[in-house]
């Protein structure tokens, strides 16, 4: 490439990246202007939240909202995480180490003091989603962060434990998700619309489920691969 | 309620500067980080504008869809850094052809 056309394409970027400016500038302006002219004041749906909080089975209006009001956003949103997990599996196999404990003392002993609290912790998210900030989603990423926190510490799940029984962890907040509204569809409701007298259990049970294949899911997705255990010599 | 339309406008600057990035950069995980700045900027201007109730308690709807869109959006981007983990190994660069300058 000579220097003229080095110049040339310099100049080329710059004026590009002028033109752009502009561009973004008057989109950033046209969304700026719509947000300003929205009412100062606008109760959303939040009355409509509050009139039949009393039938969802929680006293958390956002848990209300997830769980019950638009519980199918809910479950579409675990087939999303269900679905990334299986295009990352698909992209390849992490080949799986033979399951050994840390040599480092720090790395072994980090995890098994801060691996029960963060277990703790996410329990503690999930029950007290029911009346206050928390749910499933908090405690699932609570999960995932002692997940990740395992991986990072070179502990790896055991050969056994990574076949079957992963996948199983990972399908159950989908599947009782499933189960549940298709078993109120056979009593003659409609998808997830629970009985209020038993909305908080079965709240409580999908939560708990989902919190479990939340956190499994996210910490499966960080290790970046389908574990691939080794065929036994 | 003023301080609503700052965060709100906030939001809507973190989207355009991520939008500047995702175009101008070709490295993909500047791409990946640009579109994870845009989504924060949507969030931002979800909750912001949910604070508009007048009352104590925002509307619950938009942070129950933030909430399930932050789920989205870390299941997106953990999606697209394999994809990209997969580019580089195919490629040995983790950026995309037709963006290559020559």
């Amino acid at each position: 490439m000579t220097p003229m056309s080095m110049i040339e394409n310099s100049r080329q970027q710059t004026l590009f990246r002028l033109l752009l400016i502009l561009l973004l500038s008057a989109l950033a302006a046209g969304l700026s202007y719509v947000v300003l002219s929205l009412p100062a004041q606008d109760p959303g749906l939040s009355e409509q939240v509050t009139a039949k909080l009393v039938h969802s089975g929680v006293s958390n209006p956002v848990t209300a909202v997830l769980q019950n009001f638009r519980g199918y956003d809910t479950l579409l949103e675990m087939g999303v995480l269900l679905l990334a997990l299986v295009g990352v599996w698909s992209l390849g196999g992490v080949p799986q180490q033979r399951k050994s404990p840390p040599s480092d003392p720090v790395l072994d002993m980090l995890p098994r003091l801060l691996v029960p609290l963060l277990i703790l912790v996410a329990g503690y998210l999930l029950w007290i989603g029911a009346y206050a900030p928390g749910g499933a989603f908090q405690a699932g990423a609570v999960l995932a962060a002692a997940g990740v926190l395992l991986l990072l510490a070179d502990w790896r799940p055991d050969a056994r434990a990574s076949r079957l029984p992963l996948r199983i962890a990972l399908v159950t907040g989908l599947g009782i998700f499933v189960a549940v509204g298709m078993v109120l569809i056979l009593l003659g409701r409609r998808l997830l619309e629970y009985p209020p007298s038993f909305a908080g259990s079965l709240i409580l049970l999908i939560e708990v489920a989902a919190s479990l294949s939340i956190g499994i899911t996210l910490a499966a997705l960080f290790l970046g691969g389908r574990p691939e255990v080794e065929p036994r010599r | 309620m003023s301080h609503v339309f700052l965060y709100a406008l906030v939001g809507v600057g973190l989207f355009t500067l991520g939008l500047y990035a995702l175009i101008v950069h070709p490295h993909l995980l500047r791409k990946i980080l640009a579109i994870n700045v845009m989504g924060s900027g949507v969030f931002l201007v979800l909750v912001a504008l949910a604070a508009r109730t007048g009352r104590a308690l925002p509307d619950p709807v938009p942070h129950a869809m933030v909430i399930t869109g932050i789920v989205v959006a870390i299941s997106a981007t953990a999606l697209a850094l394999a994809l990209m983990l997969r580019v580089q190994t195919e490629t040995g660069q983790a950026e995309l052809a037709d963006e290559r300058i020559e």
